[in-house]
């Protein structure tokens, strides 16, 4: 189709107020389905108090909503102009951490600004995706699979990534590496670049799990502890196991229907640790089953679905590529979140997104939505 | 600024195929979850399911309630009382113990020690253990705590049953008392009942409690909780009450106990009433006695240490495990063993100098001067030694030793007691197997008095009365019914003895009494339907060296208590148709007819008159001192509680 430049300036491109119209609603009310999920759960490992957890992370929505909305009317040029200074105070932020961080379960990863606690690990997400888009977006795409043209990438996701394993958090610099390599995915480098890392990545981690013991161990002693438990939870039943274990026995329990709202024994009775954060999937497999959990499931498959449907149908490359990115990421935290508590993945902290009690996720993902929708609201037409 | 976006026709072309590559990767991931959720939920949801129940559903004993024991006439004698304590749990108190005792101890007594001790064993059990801070509380303490809960966070009031023993020291010996198993108790038995490791559970320890524990004990009910992950009880799912353990209904006669006790009062003694057609023992009675609810409760060290070095040895049960010499009382065996054997009869007659030399040896009368002729009858009327050392010469110790196994001396009775003392009945081969030496007959001749190896307890010198009596097997019994089921009594065997024998010592047993010169004439029942018949008995617990006998100190009231005489007496009535019999044995108590005699005749009187004997049954001078014994007696009143079924 071709549209006259006025077609496109007048006609096509929504402007002001008008804009919410253009917003990419099915998205906003999946968002929002996904929300109250968490909501209902968080009331259920409250024992039925909604203030304990449910109503704070009413309001943090309630906001997140509203940042997410006030985001889709900032027209793409902006982020493309912001995409190189948000790398780069993401990165300072970073080595901030490093310099002053405090201690926050057991790594460095929170910086204390006045009453908002940060993480720059999880802004890194958002501000990676943003620069490698722009990237992409400013690289013809006759080079994007020439050697030097691929290290540029590689080492702009490898630096806040290495910053980030030496915090150390295994979980969100894997998350990195994997969410900058779907944005490269999409913009066409060659496959066999995936090939020949995703090998590498296979040799790296038997030389990892072989440097045990060694005086070169590569990993610390509790990651590799993860390791085992992860491969046999049962080894260790009351100790790192324990949780896997708990785990697993809650989301089978719920069976096909679940066991009623707040009648799992499993969450109600403690058994399940850190129900509310990381454990909150097992809370809703084992209260509404099979049923419940899998409806989640599509929900977040549908999101994935309405996202990738924007990118795919906008003309703007930086916009598709944000957007794919953005809804990767949001892929590999459910994804990775779920395997988990199924004992499918080491255990790691990792929440589930939407869902899972806690601000900064919740915040950093309706940014990312943010920008979904502003690039869908600004799309070429 | 403004450029206007890339887009071309190439780059979408290119997005949109890797697009669709992510895309299928993604679903496949999501399938892959998806399968995996399945395969959970669907497939082995059940093996899951049995894992969550079996996390959080906790099977919990409850200690059954333990069977009561009634005495004949349905007087409780072992009961269960309420038992109000408090158990404090180190989690729910937060973890800091020390604060809630200190604020606990404002509401009841906790000595600094009891403090040190509870704080110590804080500090050594898991946080989830609730550890008895104080039992025994009164119901005013109880509800001030209940009501102060709140300020006392992990502190629960409980209440619970425990063993109590309403006739306190009366039935120590023969009830015995439960507590807390031990460690030691557990050792003993093979495949312990998994009720006994609870905490506040009560096992029978000693006597017919623990030898009736089976039947006393109930079964275990049961509470399904739920339990959180700390393992704190967080609700009950179902409850099914256990079964409380049979009511046991023995022979005693609380009543009669209790008066046997009083009527001991402080004396080192014992008595035994039984039934000379069922066997049925009435009383059964040690004294001094020791209350068995102090060692239920846990005894205090002091209070052990004063129990254990009374030299009238309170602890100790003279009835079944004490064994004596029976001395005069063993005198019917050798007659009947005389009798039967065809040496003598009833008018057999004997001189009695005051003496017998045997083998070079002088063997003495009781009494000095010799008692002249004497027959069957009056040898046992004057209790003359002369008359049996003449008998068992002829006779010889192995038929006596038969006659009095035949009568229930030297066996053990089949009581459910502890330590049932078997005696001695010695024949030669007893003393072969025993001292790897022949049998003399000086042997023969103390044993013919009851003096030298015989032995016997109260019970089986009752038993032997009673036999003599009825002239039946009379074999003893303390179960009269369980759970309301009478235990039948068994069709005793006649006695292997000639009813017309019996009758001799019977007659002998009626002039010991009733004739002029009976030795216990004082002590006889001047009722003629309650007539009584008996046997007076000392029992030498030292030898009389010669150096006394030269200086003529001989009369026990000269001598320090525990060398003096014990006494001895067995009775039984009426004498036509006989009904109980009475053994009593006083420790170290001198002559049996001065000391034995009056308690075993106010004993029989209690059993026959069902009550306080009544004043005109003893001689007239004795009215006097019976009145003003029985208004010094602590008797209990005979109204307690009842068992409603007969």
């Amino acid at each position: 189709m071709s549209l006259s430049y006025l077609d496109y300036k007048v006609a096509q491109t929504p402007t002001g107020i008008r804009k919410i119209l253009y917003l990419n609603w099915p998205l906003v009310f999946l968002i929002a389905a996904v929300a109250s999920i968490g909501f209902l759960m968080l009331v259920s490992v409250a024992g039925g108090k909604v203030d304990t957890w449910a109503e704070p992370q009413m309001y943090r929505f309630a906001a997140g909503m509203v940042i997410m909305i006030a985001l889709a009317f900032v027209p793409m040029w902006f982020w493309r102009g912001i995409s190189i200074p948000a790398y780069v105070i993401c990165v300072l932020l970073l080595v901030g951490v490093e310099l002053v961080g405090t201690i926050g379960m057991g790594a460095q990863r929170w910086i204390d600004i006045g009453p908002i606690r940060l993480q720059p690990s999880e802004l890194m997400k958002i501000s990676q995706v943003l620069l490698l888009a722009a990237y992409y977006d400013w690289l013809p795409p006759n080079r994007v699979s020439r050697p030097l043209w691929v290290l540029i990438p590689v080492v702009l996701i490898l630096a806040p990534t290495g910053l980030v394993l030496i915090q150390p958090d295994l979980g969100t610099s894997i998350m990195l590496v994997a969410g900058g390599g779907i944005v490269m995915f999409v913009a066409g480098v060659s496959l066999w670049y995936f090939g020949v890392v995703i090998a590498a990545a296979v040799g790296m981690v038997a030389t990892v799990l072989e440097s045990r013991g060694t005086d070169w161990q590569l990993l610390k002693d509790y990651q590799f502890r993860r390791i085992d438990t992860f491969l046999d939870p049962t080894a260790d039943p009351l100790g790192a196991g324990y949780n896997i274990i708990q785990s697993q026995i809650a989301l089978g329990s719920g069976g096909w229907s679940g066991r009623g709202f707040m009648q799992g024994t499993q969450s109600r009775l403690n058994f399940l640790p850190e129900k509310h954060t990381d454990f909150i999937f097992t809370v809703l497999a084992e209260e509404f089953g099979f049923v419940g959990a899998m409806s989640l499931l599509g929900l977040y498959t549908l999101i994935i679905g309405f996202c990738l449907y924007s990118a795919l149908s906008n003309r703007d490359r930086f916009a598709s590529l944000i957007t794919v990115g953005i809804s990767g990421t949001f892929f590999l935290y459910f994804s990775i979140n779920m395997a988990t508590v199924m004992g499918m993945l080491p255990a790691k902290g990792s929440p589930l997104p939407l869902v899972s009690y806690g601000g900064t996720s919740l915040m950093i993902l309706m940014l990312g939505f943010g920008l979904v929708q502003a690039a869908h609201v600004h799309r070429p037409r | 600024m403004t450029s206007p976006p890339r887009q071309n026709d190439a780059n979408t072309r290119g997005i949109t195929r890797r697009g669709l590559m992510l895309a299928g990767i993604q679903l496949g991931v999501i399938t892959t979850l998806a399968l995996k959720l399945r395969s959970m939920q669907v497939e082995h949801a059940e093996q899951y399911r049995m894992l969550a129940d079996g996390n959080s559903i906790k099977i919990r004993l409850l200690v059954p309630a333990r069977g009561l024991i009634h005495d004949r006439n349905g007087i409780v004698i072992a009961g269960n009382e309420q038992n109000y304590r408090v158990t404090l749990t180190r989690e729910e108190a937060g973890g800091e113990v020390e604060p809630v005792l200190r604020r606990l101890a404002q509401l009841i007594p906790i000595s600094d020690a009891r403090m040190a001790e509870l704080l110590d064993e804080f500090s050594k059990r898991s946080a989830i253990t609730p550890i008895v801070l104080a039992d025994r509380l009164t119901w005013e303490q109880f509800s001030s705590i209940a009501v102060n809960a709140p300020a006392l966070a992990g502190v629960t009031p409980e209440s619970g049953l425990s063993r109590v023993y309403p006739r306190a020291g009366d039935l120590a010996h023969v009830l015995g008392y439960v507590g807390p198993v031990s460690d030691y108790d557990l050792s003993k038995i093979e495949n312990p009942d998994p009720v006994l490791m609870l905490p506040e559970f009560q096992l029978g320890k000693v006597g017919f409690e623990a030898r009736m524990e089976e039947h006393l004990r109930g079964k275990a009910g049961q509470r399904r909780v739920e339990v959180n992950s700390a393992g704190r009880e967080m609700r009950q799912l179902s409850r099914q009450e256990g079964e409380q353990g049979a009511t046991v209904q023995m022979t005693i006669d609380a009543q009669l106990q209790n008066y046997a006790a009083q009527r001991m009062g402080s004396e080192s003694a014992a008595a035994v009433v039984i039934d000379v057609q069922t066997g049925d023992i009435l009383t059964i009675c040690s004294s001094p006695s020791f209350d068995p609810n102090k060692f239920v409760r846990g005894i205090s060290s002091p209070d052990y240490k004063a129990l254990m070095n009374h030299d009238h040895r309170p602890l100790a049960d003279k009835t079944v495990q004490g064994v004596y010499p029976p001395g005069s009382t063993f005198k019917m065996v050798t007659l009947l063993a005389g009798l039967e054997s065809g040496v003598i009869n009833a008018g057999s007659r004997f001189f009695c100098p005051g003496y017998t030399e045997v083998g070079g040896r002088r063997f003495h009368c009781w009494s000095r001067g010799g008692h002249g002729t004497v027959d069957a009858v009056t040898s046992l009327s004057h209790s003359c030694d002369v008359y049996y050392y003449e008998l068992a010469q002829k006779v010889g110790i192995d038929r006596i030793a038969s006659m009095a196994r035949k009568l229930g001396l030297g066996q053990r009775h089949d009581l459910p007691m502890s330590a049932v003392a078997e005696g001695i009945a010695p024949d030669r081969a007893w003393k072969q197997a025993r001292y790897g030496q022949a049998w003399q007959v000086g042997d023969s001749l103390n044993a013919s008095i009851g003096q030298g190896y015989v032995l016997a307890s109260p019970l089986q010198l009752a038993v032997m009365t009673a036999r003599i009596a009825s002239g039946v097997e009379v074999r003893p019994r303390l179960v009269r019914a369980i759970d309301g089921v009478a235990q039948p009594v068994p069709d005793f065997p006649a006695l292997d003895v000639n009813p017309a024998f019996l009758r001799v010592a019977r007659a002998g047993m009626d002039a010991v009494m009733n004739s002029d010169t009976g030795t216990a004439r004082r002590s006889r029942i001047i009722r003629e339907d309650w007539r009584m018949a008996g046997k007076t008995g000392t029992s030498q617990v030292r030898n009389i060296t010669a150096a006394e006998r030269a200086r003529g100190v001989v009369s026990n009231d000269q001598l320090p208590w525990n060398r003096r005489d014990h006494a001895l007496f067995v009775c039984f009535a009426p004498y036509q148709t006989p009904r109980y019999a009475v053994s009593v044995i006083v420790e170290h108590g001198g002559g049996g007819s001065t000391v034995a005699s009056p308690i075993a005749r106010d004993i029989m009187l209690f059993a026959l008159n069902g009550g306080l004997p009544p004043l005109d049954a003893v001689p007239g001078d004795q009215r006097d001192a019976m009145e003003e014994r029985h208004n010094a007696m602590h008797l209990f009143a005979p109204d307690a509680p009842r068992l409603t079924r007969a």
